[in-house]
């Protein structure tokens, strides 16, 4: 297992050890994964630009000076870009296709002296819960690999619980950092929407769309959040808030702090003993000072028919722009419509298509208000849920992240079941509420996950809660 | 909500979305949406009170015709080049041209 990336970054920083011997190692630890393992995490390594770039940090004692990830090796999803590198999103269609210019994020990354080793498999631009359908084929998880590592960030989180970065970069639309968290027994943090810049995260639904973080420990997650956090010019959705030190907040008492226990999210189908580890993890944070209270959020059975109506919706519009013409990969047909149709047909898997024409449908003549302006009211009903309950003196819901723990590779093959996986993830994402996963425990010898949420751009209290919790439970090596 | 998606209904809607699909895509597409449909269905019998932002919004947007092909352009292709000949711009020979068939 690899060093923290708080040690890592200290150790470099005081010449303990260079940041090109660090680079090394994650990127052979990466080489074993995927070429003896056959973990399937990495899409393309990074090795010459890894190599070069720790050079640079050792050779520049000053820049490491307040570098916050100073030579920390880090992985990146490859729906985000990297001026230079491929930029896959897990599709055939993008065969071929070299960024121009570099994501926001990855500046901000490199700013802080991160070292990107490679980029991540995904599910076809992010639309998944397994990594199954990457164009590359799936990731597998490191801790069982006959189970899937989750989606659509799989290989993000599969590199972190592999021990190849401490750190790494996904993207959330409705739970994609957090679900494969939970199942790789890892962090992983959604920010709030507007939180984190999308300038160079390909869009998939542009109204829920964040990038998001994967980190061994939530100080980790902290640090690496604070580093991407903030207003860019170049997403107009990214707010103009300052970014507090999160870290500093991840060991506060929790005394006065009141979580909510939302009783749609503990089902009495929910498998019991993660009912049990969630039940365990509040009666730590009330050891820790904090009160608990029964609470509900009313539409949150609602949130994944929401979801699957409004993401395809924006997906079938961001897509149309992969038509042969201005990325990647063309095909040859009848006339200008006919190459449109080859290309896409053909570059597509089943699950884009399958969003696609959903989207599609939902947004035509006559299905317009019956789905989608429908969908847009109940989530709005759905935010409304959270509004009231944090209004209401609530600082964090608590729920489990996920309904189960990883499963087989293979195991799902009706679309809506795996849609489900999302069930409390995508409401979050619905409201744009921040929201974290962290590991509680194990159910027959695998990580489960809780999951906090909290008010609109109140990361440092979550960060705080999530400290107190994890340091409760035994800290990031208890599972 | 609306009644079943037929094969003519994802044929049409694949048309609009540039996609081509086969006939056994076609037909697991039938059954996928559907099945995926039947459980938005539950949406229908929610009440969401009035007025909405959605609703309010919907008053402000023209959707425009749902039709296959490109959107039509406010002048004629012809207004955008100086000469047009069979179709295409008509442009300058360059000098790294050389070696390539003449033009017309």
């Amino acid at each position: 297992m690899t060093s923290s990336a708080a040690d890592l970054s200290s150790q470099i920083r005081s010449g303990e050890q260079s940041a090109r011997d660090i680079a090394k190692a994650a990127l052979a630890r990466a080489a074993v994964a995927d070429e003896r393992d056959r973990l399937n995490i990495f899409l393309a390594r990074t090795d010459r630009f890894a190599i070069e770039r720790a050079a640079r940090v050792d050779a520049d004692p000053e820049s490491r000076e307040n570098a916050l990830l100073c030579g920390v090796p880090y992985a990146l999803k490859d729906n985000i870009a990297v001026s230079g590198l491929q930029l896959t999103c897990g599709s055939r269609i993008l065969h071929g296709y070299q960024s121009p210019y570099s994501a926001t994020v990855v500046e901000r990354m490199n700013t802080a002296g991160a070292i990107l080793i490679g980029k991540t498999n995904l599910d076809e631009f992010a639309m998944g819960s397994s990594t199954e359908n990457s164009a590359f084929g799936p990731t597998r998880n490191p801790l069982a690999p006959h189970l899937v590592p989750g989606g659509s960030s799989g290989g993000s989180a599969a590199a972190v619980a592999a021990g190849i970065v401490p750190i790494a970069l996904g993207s959330e639309t409705g739970g994609s950092v957090r679900q494969p968290a939970a199942f790789c027994g890892v962090v992983g943090v959604k920010p709030t929407y507007g939180r984190v810049s999308r300038s160079g995260l390909v869009a998939f639904g542009s109204s829920l769309d964040q990038v998001g973080v994967f980190a061994t420990n939530v100080a980790d997650a902290a640090t690496t959040l604070r580093v991407i956090a903030g207003r860019d010019d170049r997403d107009a959705t990214s707010v103009d808030l300052p970014v507090p030190d999160y870290a500093a907040s991840a060991s506060d008492s929790l005394d006065g702090v009141v979580i909510g226990r939302p009783r749609e999210y503990f089902p009495p189908d929910l498998d019991p003993r993660i009912a049990d580890l969630c039940d365990r993890a509040l009666e730590h944070l009330r050891a820790r000072g904090a009160t608990v209270r029964d609470v509900s959020l009313p539409h949150t059975a609602l949130a994944v028919p929401v979801y699957y109506i409004l993401a395809p919706a924006e997906a079938s519009s961001n897509l149309a722009r992969f038509d042969g013409v201005r990325y990647g990969m063309r095909l040859t047909g009848a006339g200008l419509e006919g190459m449109y149709e080859a290309t896409r047909s053909n570059g597509f898997g089943p699950e884009v298509t399958r969003r696609i024409v959903l989207g599609t449908y939902v947004l035509s003549a006559g299905y317009y208000d019956a789905y989608y302006r429908k969908a847009m009211n109940v989530r709005t009903l759905i935010a409304r849920d959270f509004t009231k309950v944090f209004a209401s003196g609530v600082n964090a819901l608590f729920t489990p992240t996920t309904p189960t723990t990883a499963f087989p590779i293979g195991a799902k093959t009706d679309p809506y079941e795996m849609y489900l996986s999302d069930i409390f993830t995508c409401t979050a994402n619905l409201a744009g509420i921040p929201a974290l996963s962290l590991p509680i425990g194990r159910a027959g010898g695998l990580p489960v996950g809780g999951q906090l949420m909290c008010a609109h751009f109140d990361e440092a209290r979550m960060f705080a809660i999530a400290g107190g919790l994890e340091f409760a439970l035994g800290g990031a090596a208890h599972t | 909500m609306a009644d079943a998606v037929s094969i003519d209904d994802v044929r049409r809607v694949a048309a609009l979305a540039r996609l081509g699909v086969t006939d056994e895509t076609a037909t697991a597409l039938v059954r996928d949406l559907n099945t995926i449909l039947q459980h938005m269905a539950v949406l229908g019998d929610v009440n969401v009170g009035s007025p909405m932002p959605a609703d309010e919004t919907r008053q402000e947007i023209r959707l425009r015709e749902d039709r296959i092909g490109s959107i039509p352009l406010a002048l004629p292709l012809e207004a955008f080049a100086a000469e047009m000949r069979d179709g295409f711009f008509v442009v300058p020979r360059l000098a790294s041209h050389e070696g390539a068939e003449p033009a017309g």
